[in-house]
């Protein structure tokens, strides 16, 4: 039966009403051992892969319509039949989470490793390759950890490696870690971290990784959440998986909604059945906006994503419907922000991580970034001018041109353009700092000019003291 | 990555730029086809000879491929079917401003006192393409102002655009990744590990394709305004390769040496020795006016007292004179000597070679091959003897990229590893003396045992590439000094005979050896490989009898029968291997006629130095070693009273009283085409012209048999229980005249080590620096041990000269390998 | 500091080991000089050079892009305090403030006594428990500013004996037995495994 309450040992989730598919075990604080997921079953689903024909496994989960959850939501069936007929060819596993508002990768590497790893050989085994790495944020130490014991006790019962289960099959999973850098988590960055270098990303095309990947060999990357899926997936088949979820996005995903609600948290959620409004202020979530405040907006998707507002609140959960309304559904994570946020100071703080994680690649934004950064920082410091607002619109035109993406205001009568925007970068990490600057210029430009006129005020005063 | 592979009339790609219908060549990148089709798409990282990485982002274009318009960079872009291109819409040109305006917002403004302005692809951009007044009012990023990365290149960081360029050839170029990006986003930054300077072979490269003033090379640092610069397109005759390069001057005085493209020679690239070669050309210590040592002294005195007193000196039968050098000058110089020399005076004591090359008849049998042909994709390179990246520095790029880009394999049989060795698929190390029978045993293909040391793996390995139906070219030169130059005729023999289809590239290294042995300084042939016997219009006489090559004239010296030497820009006491020989040649002789731009050891020595002006001061042509001629020109004047080398013959010439039948260059150009057959087709205009120069025809040589002389080259039994077989070889920097007298170069050589192999080394007991002593006669030096990949056990490798201990000293020309005793010191 | 010692150096090995290519072994490797040091020295960078077989500037170049790295010794306790959106949102930014005030150092700064150093750092994936710290890599979530004169009195004291000193991650290691391992084959000659070629489906008859 479900609590509706927190777990205390996988804090922030809260085990409320709804399907299970990934957080069935974090109702057990032994969740992590190998006793634990032998007793849930978490290695039925590969065990009955491993009975299948590898090209059945892959049908199977292109069937199922898998949806990646690392942010871009592309199938994962599809993307596995890009590889060419070619050998080596390796997986390698995303669990980079770094994305501003994200919390749930680290959630299951910590509390349920088997359920991933099963993933891993399942996907392995599907795709016909023996070399699967497992990327984990540098960060996150327990993580690292917990994978490496459940390595460990998976090697050693010989659920992966030589012979797994006693079959002919053999594939090794190597735990890997970085060291701290967003951008490593976009798929090309990554591969060239775990080729020991500086992660900047390769531009696409030509390197697809799926044909030119890890040492240029086909090489998938998927999300932790995306491969914890399996598991389940593989037990319970394509059409029970789809009775979750909405057609488009079928399934659970894993939502860590933070900032102003009252009961922030990780929940898993189905997809395209729940609206915003139900999420924050539903009990079975978020137990609405703190201290009776108002919303003043939302990121639906983490930091990358245009912001929403009140006039979204009824969008259902599904990429489809959030991607036109102007934004994404992106890495799960939603931040709320209440009537009392500083729209300046909330712009500034999430332009400033993109200004800090940009690899610097790219010129427009390695220096559009940096740039974007040193004027907000101007106008809350009190320096601002009254051009600086639109040469602050010009430089996100400078990394991201034409029209950005951005939710509908119904109250100016202004349509909302869809997601994505196009770019000047080589990936998207730089047009992601134009996305708050572009969505809190546009619907609380009061705030921007009311800092700058009193700066300005402040300047002219101080010219008359002289 | 352009391909030098010949590109057929391949059907070409239709596609549409700025609306007119065009067509790119299969596989071109966008940029490189608008280029070619009159349209200048700004780019900063775009390299043509580099792998694009499409960082800069300044060459973003409004590409259309049928999914609506998008912005593409176009140096990253391969043209597909009816590709819509437009270079010109608005959001291009917004792009464009966009990006540059990024570019600029952290660049200072200090181009009045850059190197770079006025050459400045971002100065120029920005001109073309900028949004004019800058609206970053924030601080500048900061750095400390130029930092030395090397001992020839500085940097300036905050002048960087982080474009990849240097970076990408140091890495993918040079092989050299000592320069790198460090740290982060807006806090980028090039640098270098702190205490390990970028000390690369090719590191001016990096000065040459930074595209703003970030990198500056301390030679040129404030020594001109590139708008004061006269430039010639010349050739570097500073070693065989002849890379082409553009000369630039600034008040009659060489300032600068950039690589030009060539596609069949260099690539764009030079060493840093070409690159800053002109330093020797301004030395202080040129010689200016003719010299003669009258009263015990050389003194200044005028041209015609010199020349009479060379004349004098080269009165004598022509069995008594001796002349050793002429690979530093032209064609024509050389011919004008050959002409003087053998045709007037009907002398054939002419080397060219000092020692240290192979028997010319066997070099010029060879069937040939280009570079390119060498460098060929999926072709297999067998590297005999040398190590061209201390050798051939820039066919050494040529090579790596043929290796590590177009899938070409490589065999080395070289006396220790080389540059090359961490791509090569066999790995044959010979120790000196057996060489010949290594190759005797891959030429017969008997190679299921192991032979001198080298394993049947690594000979299977060599002999199934040798075997592959690949196109199979060896590259031939010189490896050890100490060893005789038969070891590599007969290994030459052995591989001409197995592998028939196989061509070869001479790596004999000195400048225009190549032209030098074509224009028959060198004993026993005439100009083009003839025999002494031809008939030559205009030539009064021909020698008639073979003469003697270096070593002989040495020795007949030294028994008295030859008292003359005349040395065309050679210094023999430091650069003949043979050290005693030397020496004792040169108290035997009366009389020594020096040749020369500086007072070297040898000339020092002389009774008469006459003084030359050299490349870049002179005009002529240049014969590298595929045989491909290009011109050599002259773009300042000579110091004081210098003279070419040809009019230098041609006076002597009248002064004795003969005529050499020719006033100007093109004048003996024309004799050349006239009478020498490999000549004969040649179009002077295309040499001269901006192209890749043409190839002479081949030599009546070519394809004939091999002389070994009998002489034995089975491996010779080792002397001693404790002696170490020699391997003495060059290295880039050395004390050479012309790196010594160049300011920036002198310093970069490094002391003479001991090179064991480490089996050597541990049953010596000795480590990484530790002395040694090293013993050769009554010579003895001491020495730091140096762990030598790749060296056989039984060897010790010591460089030719290099401060600290000459291995001069330790070789005998008349051994067919020399040793010398390597024991721990006694502390 | 210093180079690997030789147990590291063991341990080095078999990291290096399950990589088709030494350099991917390169941040790992890194950690492992961190850990041993607390920071990673420049001599640490030159022998993991030899180790991969790189140049120090590539090492230095890896190292540099990441900001878990750091090059010059640091407080045994390393504090990163997210003030990311999430974090800032609910007082992230205040609890970083009440650090600088309580320790004495801005972020970035070390305390006299070498115990604690201080980051202002982006998101940590604990957003739903904000505000929240890592220590050595350590989650501390929801912390008011006496949860942080706790931990700090705890750290100082020795009571919170859970966070070992920096540069420490993981406290278990991979590890694969010999006869456990399938294979790590060289990127160039691995070829498609035998079980899954046995595996393929029929091919579908011609013309049928
Ligand atoms: C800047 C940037 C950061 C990203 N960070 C992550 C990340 O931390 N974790 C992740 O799984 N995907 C991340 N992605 C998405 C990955 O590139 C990739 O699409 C994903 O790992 C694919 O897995 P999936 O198909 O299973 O979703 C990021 C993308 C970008 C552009
Ligand atoms: S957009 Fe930014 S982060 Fe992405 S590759 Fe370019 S510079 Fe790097
Ligand atoms: S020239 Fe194409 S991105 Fe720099």
């Amino acid at each position: 039966m479900p609590t509706n309450a927190y777990v205390p040992h996988a804090q922030g989730y809260v085990d409320n009403e709804g399907p299970k598919v990934v957080s069935s075990r974090f109702i057990h604080d032994d969740s992590h051992t190998l006793e634990r997921a032998l007793a849930t079953d978490a290695y039925e689903g590969m065990k009955i892969a491993l009975g299948m024909a590898p090209h059945e496994v892959a049908a199977l989960v292109k069937d199922a319509v898998l949806l990646g959850r690392g942010g871009a939501g592309f199938p994962a069936g599809i993307k596995w039949g890009f590889m060419p007929p070619v050998w080596p060819r390796y997986l390698v596993v995303n669990g980079d989470e770094s994305e501003p508002g994200t919390y749930k990768d680290r959630l299951l590497m910590e509390n349920d490793p088997h359920q991933l790893i099963a993933g891993c050989v399942i996907t392995c085994y599907a795709l016909g390759l023996n070399q699967c790495f497992l990327y984990v944020r540098g960060e996150m130490a327990l993580a690292q950890e917990r994978i490496a014991v459940a390595l460990n006790e998976a090697y050693e019962a010989g659920l992966v490696g030589k012979n797994i289960n006693g079959t002919d099959v053999s594939i090794d999973v190597v735990l890997h870690w970085g060291a701290g850098a967003y951008i490593v988590g976009e798929e090309t960055a990554l591969i060239e971290s775990l080729e020991g270098n500086r992660g900047m990303p390769r531009l696409k095309p030509p390197f697809f990784p799926a044909a030119k990947g890890l040492y240029m060999k086909p090489t998938i990357v998927n999300n932790v959440e995306t491969l914890a899926n399996l598991g389940w997936l593989l037990q319970n088949g394509p059409e029970s998986y789809k009775t979750y979820g909405s057609e488009t996005s079928p399934g659970t995903r894993m939502l860590a909604i933070s900032g102003h609600v009252n009961r922030p948290g990780v929940y898993e959620v189905e997809q395209g059945k729940v609206t915003f409004r139900d999420l924050f202020y539903g009990d079975n979530y978020c137990q609405g906006i703190r201290d009776g405040n108002e919303l003043k907006a939302f990121i639906p998707g983490g930091g990358s994503a245009p912001w929403f507002f009140p006039d979204q609140l009824d969008l259902p959960l599904e990429a489809r419907p959030v991607g036109a309304a102007g934004s994404m559904l992106g890495s799960g994570a939603i931040v709320v922000m209440d009537d009392t946020t500083d729209a300046v100071k909330a712009t500034l703080r999430l332009v400033r991580f993109y200004a800090r994680e940009s690899c610097g690649k790219c010129t427009p934004c390695r220096e559009g970034t940096a740039w974007e950064e040193k004027v907000l920082q101007r106008i809350l410091d009190g320096h601002g001018r009254p051009q600086d607002i639109d040469l602050l619109l010009e430089i996100g035109n400078n990394i991201s041109p034409g029209p950005y993406p951005v939710a509908s205001f119904d109250s100016q009568s202004l349509e909302a353009i869809p997601f994505p925007p196009k770019q000047t970068t080589i990936c998207p990490l730089g047009p992601s700092s134009v996305a708050p600057i572009t969505s809190a210029i546009r619907r609380f430009r009061h705030e921007f000019e009311e800092k700058i006129e009193a700066a300005v005020a402040a300047r002219n005063a101080g010219d008359q003291d002289d | 990555m352009t391909d030098t592979a010949p590109t057929e009339a391949t059907t070409g790609v239709p596609f549409t730029l700025n609306g007119k219908d065009l067509e790119a060549k299969d596989g071109e990148l966008l940029i490189e086809a608008a280029e070619r089709n009159g349209v200048h798409i700004p780019r900063f990282c775009y390299h043509p000879r580099m792998e694009s990485v499409g960082m800069c982002r300044m060459c973003l274009v409004e590409v259309d491929t049928g999914r609506g318009p998008g912005l593409q960079p176009s140096c990253m872009l391969t043209v597909t079917p009816n590709m819509l291109v437009n270079t010109e819409s608005e959001s291009t040109k917004a792009a464009q401003d966009g990006v540059l305006e990024l570019t600029l917002i952290n660049h200072p403004l200090d181009c009045p006192v850059c190197d770079k302005g006025g050459e400045c692809p971002l100065q120029d951009n920005a001109f073309a393409f900028g949004p004019g007044e800058s609206r970053f009012v924030e601080e500048k990023r900061h750095y400390e102002k130029p930092i030395p990365i090397s001992d020839l290149v500085f940097l300036d960081r905050e002048r960087c655009i982080l474009c990849d360029r240097c970076t990408r050839f140091a890495d993918d170029v040079a092989g050299d990744p000592l320069i790198h990006f460090i740290d982060r986003g807006n806090q980028t930054q090039v640098n270098t590990f702190p205490g390990l300077p970028f000390s690369s072979y090719f590191s001016g490269n990096t000065v040459q394709i930074c595209p703003v003033g970030a990198l500056t090379s301390k030679p040129y640092r404030f020594t001109a305004r590139p708008w004061d610069l006269a430039e010639n397109e010349s050739t570097s005759t500073v070693d065989s390769t002849g890379a082409r390069i553009v000369l630039q001057s600034s008040q009659d005085k060489l300032v600068r040496i950039l690589g030009v493209d060539s596609d069949a020679v260099n690539w764009s690239w030079l060493s840093d020795k070409e690159r800053f070669a002109y330093e020797a050309t301004n030395a202080e210590s040129r010689l200016h006016d003719p010299m003669m040592d009258t009263s015990g002294a050389l003194e200044s005195v005028r041209w015609n007292a010199a020349l009479g007193a060379a004349v004098n000196a080269l009165a004598l039968a022509p069995s008594k004179i001796g002349v050793i050098g002429g690979a530093r000058m032209s064609v024509e110089s050389q011919y004008a000597w050959a002409k003087m020399l053998k045709g007037l005076a009907g002398i054939d004591n002419i080397d060219a070679q000092l020692g240290d090359g192979i028997d010319a008849e066997a070099i010029m049998s060879l069937p040939r091959a280009t570079i390119d042909e060498a460098a060929q994709p999926g072709g297999v390179i067998v590297l005999v003897g040398i190590d061209p990246k201390e050798d051939l520095p820039t066919l050494y790029l040529r090579l790596r990229h043929a290796v590590v880009k177009d899938g070409a394999s490589l065999i080395e049989m070289t006396p220790r590893a080389t540059g090359l060795s961490e791509f090569a698929s066999a790995r044959i190390h010979t120790q000196p003396g057996s060489l010949g029978v290594i190759a005797q045993s891959l030429g017969t293909g008997m190679v299921g045992t192991s032979v001198a040391g080298v394993s049947a793996r690594q000979l299977t390995d060599a002999s199934k590439l040798l075997k592959s139906k690949r196109p199979v070219t060896v590259i031939v030169g010189r490896g050890n000094l100490a060893e005789r130059d038969g070891y590599t005729v007969a290994a030459l023999k052995s591989l001409r005979s197995g592998f028939p289809e196989a061509k070869f590239l001479s790596a004999l290294r000195r400048g225009n050896i190549h032209g030098a042995l074509e224009m028959g300084l060198t004993p026993g042939l005439l100009p083009g490989g003839q025999p002494l016997d031809t008939e030559i219009d205009g030539w009064i006489t021909t020698p008639a009898e073979r003469g003697l090559d270096t070593e002989g004239i040495l020795r007949s010296a030294v028994k008295g029968e030859i008292s003359t030497l005349l040395l065309l820009g050679s210094d023999p006491l430091t650069d003949y291997p043979d050290r005693n020989l030397v020496r004792e040649a040169f108290d035997a002789v009366t009389n020594v006629v020096s040749v020369d731009a500086f007072l070297t050891e040898s000339s020092q020595r002389a009774n008469v130095v006459l003084p030359t002006t050299l490349a870049g001061e002179s005009a002529g042509t240049f014969l590298n070693l595929e045989n491909r001629l290009s011109p050599i020109r002259s773009k300042v004047t000579g110091p004081g009273q210098t003279r070419d080398d040809w009019m230098i013959a041609a006076d002597i010439a009248a002064v004795a009283g003969g005529d050499l039948g020719f006033s100007t260059v093109s004048e003996i150009r024309e004799e050349i085409s006239a009478l020498i057959p490999t000549f004969a087709d040649i179009d002077w205009s295309e040499v001269d012209a901006a192209g890749d120069g043409p190839l002479i025809a081949s030599s009546p040589l070519v394809g004939s048999d091999l002389r070994t002389s009998g002489a034995d080259y089975s491996v010779p039994v080792p002397s001693g229980d404790y002696g170490l077989r020699l391997v003495v070889d060059r290295k880039m920097w050395d004390l050479g005249t012309m790196v010594n007298e160049s300011a920036s170069q002198s310093q970069l050589h490094t002391e003479a080590y001991a090179g064991l192999a480490s089996a050597d080394a541990t049953r010596l007991g000795v480590f990484d620096g530790d002395k040694v002593a090293v013993t050769a006669g009554d010579h003895q030096a001491s020495l730091a041990v140096k762990v030598i990949a790749g060296l056989p056990a039984g060897s010790v490798h010591i460089p030719f000269r290099l401060p600290g201990f000459d291995p001069g000293e330790a070789i005998s020309a008349s051994f067919p390998v020399n040793e010398v005793a390597v024991e721990v010191e006694s502390s | 500091m210093s180079r690997l010692t030789a147990q590291n150096q063991e341990v080095a090995a078999e990291i290096i080991s399950r990589y088709p290519r030494a350099k991917s072994a390169l941040i790992p490797l890194l950690h492992l000089a961190q850990e041993q040091d607390g920071y990673v020295a420049d001599d640490a960078m030159e022998h993991l050079a030899e180790l991969v077989g790189v140049t120090p500037a590539e090492v230095l170049g890896t190292c540099s892009f990441y900001e878990m790295f750091v090059r010059h010794p640091v407080g045994k306790y390393k504090i990163d305090i997210c003030t990311n959106i999430s974090c800032q949102l609910v007082g992230g930014e205040e609890l970083l403030h009440h650090a600088e005030e309580t320790l004495g150092i801005r972020a970035g700064g070390t305390t006299d006594d070498g115990l604690f150093t201080i980051e202002d750092v982006e998101c940590i994936a604990a957003c739903t428990e904000g505000p929240c710290l890592q220590v050595n890599y350590r989650y501390e979530y929801r912390l008011s500013n006496s949860d942080f004169d706790n931990m700090i009195e705890g750290l100082r004291d020795g009571s919170r004996d859970d966070v070992p000193p920096h540069g420490t991650l993981g406290l278990t290691r991979q590890h694969i037995p010999q006869d456990h391992l399938a294979g790590i084959g060289s990127p160039e000659t691995t070829p498609m495994p035998a079980w899954f070629e046995s595996r393929q489906p029929e091919p579908e008859a011609e013309g049928a």
